[in-house]
């Protein structure tokens, strides 16, 4: 479980957020939403202290990630899938070798194991048949897929998404959810998405964390976030051009 | 205050870097890698500066020189000497200081604002040890090498020089570069060339790899850590020439 407690944010003299109180239950998908340049990948990036807070504690099982020795982050780290908002593949090696990446460093395996994993990753997301190429010659679903292989390879308890299906036409957009529902459902993995596509949130998510006015503004249910009467979560999800029904 | 505050971040990278050093399962692979870029790859380049620093300084020289008391013969004493302890190894720092800084800092520059660092760090890496540390010591093992590149073949330019433009003949050349020689002078161009090696990798590390703001920020980024090296080259030259000869 994932708690997030009395968070606060700031670049120089730019109050990004503050006072941020959140529980990430396990196995649950949760939504972080809210307009663009609210904080939401920010906040997703302190949970696994690729960014360091002003003050405040998130605490994984218990133990504040914060306060641990660069060694022991590092190890944390690994629990977590990390999908970046580009797909952030190292566009020196092929796909192929993206996905086989975390593999080569982190496990003793022999190569045919390492290519069964890799292909089972792959197949997983549907690029069973991606083979060598690079990734410059992949569109951005394919790379946002390969990605998402990468992230699961070492079969990660947490999964953080990035904005992962903007830029994207809305059949990739479903098929991008249809992953994280099944990652979510089928691998029993907790899953943090960020996104402002209100569409994504309803499908895939168990709960939703709005970000507005520098701080948490609404947490809740996705049942609840349909109810709500929150003046500004109406606004947002209107102004999404969503309907609720 | 900008200047300490970099200076600090550039201090705290070194030594995150010297920390990391330890990691050698991580960074092995990109050292060799890195050895061939900045080694194999720029020997053509120095070859070609040293040679024609050669050739030129002696034509110049035995230009200047025409006397009838002097004798020829001090023409490759100085072509040695001035290759020896100053040219191959400052003449080389500079044009690697375009090649290879430029080179280092565009690539980590446009790793870290595509989020490719952030990923290597989200997967459990140590991305010091993954990118910093396999280049600044290839640049440590290498530049050596390619000080000996350009010195052999720029005494060599400067023999052949003379020797076409009827000048100095080749025993009088060879005779003066004998006459004057000191193996402490290769020690000190071998030192230099080593300092060299050290000043751009780390400065260009330093650069790329706390490049912000997009492709702008890479080309300011790639800016900087050709500059400040060609900076640093001339001001690490005159320390060491002060406290060494």
């Amino acid at each position: 479980m994932i708690e997030i407690k009395h968070l606060k944010k700031s670049f120089g003299p730019n109050l990004v957020w503050e006072d941020v109180n959140m529980t990430i239950p396990d196995g649950k998908t949760i939504a972080i939403i809210g307009k663009s340049g609210c904080g939401k990948s920010v906040l997703m990036k302190h949970i696994n202290a690729l960014l360091y807070p002003d003050k405040g504690t998130v605490e994984v099982d218990g133990k504040n990630i914060f306060e641990l020795s660069y060694i022991d982050l590092r190890i944390q780290r690994q629990r977590f899938g990390f999908l970046f908002q580009g797909a952030a593949l190292f566009d020196s090696i092929s796909a192929y070798e993206n996905v086989a990446f975390p593999l080569r460093y982190f496990t003793n395996w022999k190569e045919p194991k390492i290519n069964s994993r890799v292909m089972e990753c792959l197949e997983m997301v549907n690029l069973a048949n991606i083979g060598k190429k690079g990734t410059s010659e992949l569109s951005g679903g394919m790379r946002k897929r390969v990605g998402l292989a990468r992230a699961i390879v070492l079969e990660p308890e947490y999964l953080m998404y990035d904005e992962p299906t903007s830029g994207l036409d809305p059949e990739t957009s479903d098929e991008i959810n249809d992953l994280i529902i099944h990652m979510s459902e089928n691998l029993k993995i907790t899953s943090i998405v960020v996104t402002h596509d209100m569409h994504s949130v309803l499908r895939i998510a168990d709960y939703a964390a709005f970000l507005d006015e520098q701080k948490l503004s609404w947490y809740g249910s996705i049942d609840e976030l349909k109810v709500s009467k929150h003046k500004r979560l109406r606004e947002f999800i209107k102004a999404s051009e969503y309907q609720i029904d | 205050m900008d200047i300490f505050y970099d200076f600090g971040r550039y201090c705290k990278l070194l030594y995150q870097a010297i920390r990391s050093s330890t990691e050698f399962k991580t960074y092995y692979k990109n050292f060799v890698s890195e050895m061939i870029k900045i080694g194999v790859d720029s020997l053509p380049i120095v070859i070609l500066a040293g040679m024609f620093t050669g050739a030129v300084l002696t034509i110049q020289t035995s230009y200047q020189l025409e006397a009838p008391f002097i004798s020829v013969s001090i023409v490759g004493a100085i072509v040695v000497q001035s290759m020896v302890i100053e040219l191959a190894a400052v003449i080389s720092g500079l044009v690697l200081a375009g090649r290879v800084g430029a080179r280092i800092a565009t690539e980590l520059g446009t790793m870290r604002v595509s989020e490719q660092i952030d990923a290597i760090e989200s997967m459990g890496f140590n991305s010091i040890s993954f990118l910093v540390v396999p280049r600044v010591f290839a640049g440590f093992v290498m530049f050596p090498v390619l000080y000996v590149a350009a010195l052999s073949f720029g005494i060599g330019g400067g023999f052949l020089a003379g020797i076409i433009t009827g000048q100095v003949p080749a025993m009088e050349f060879l005779k003066g570069g004998r006459e004057y020689f000191l193996a402490w002078d290769i020690i000190f161009g071998l030192t230099k060339a080593v300092v060299f090696g050290f000043v751009i990798t780390s400065i260009s590390c330093f650069k790329g790899y706390y490049a912000t703001g997009g492709a702008e920020g890479v080309g300011r980024a790639t800016t900087n850590a050709t500059v400040l090296s060609c900076i640093y080259i001339l001001l690490s030259d005159l320390v060491l020439a002060a406290v060494l000869l």
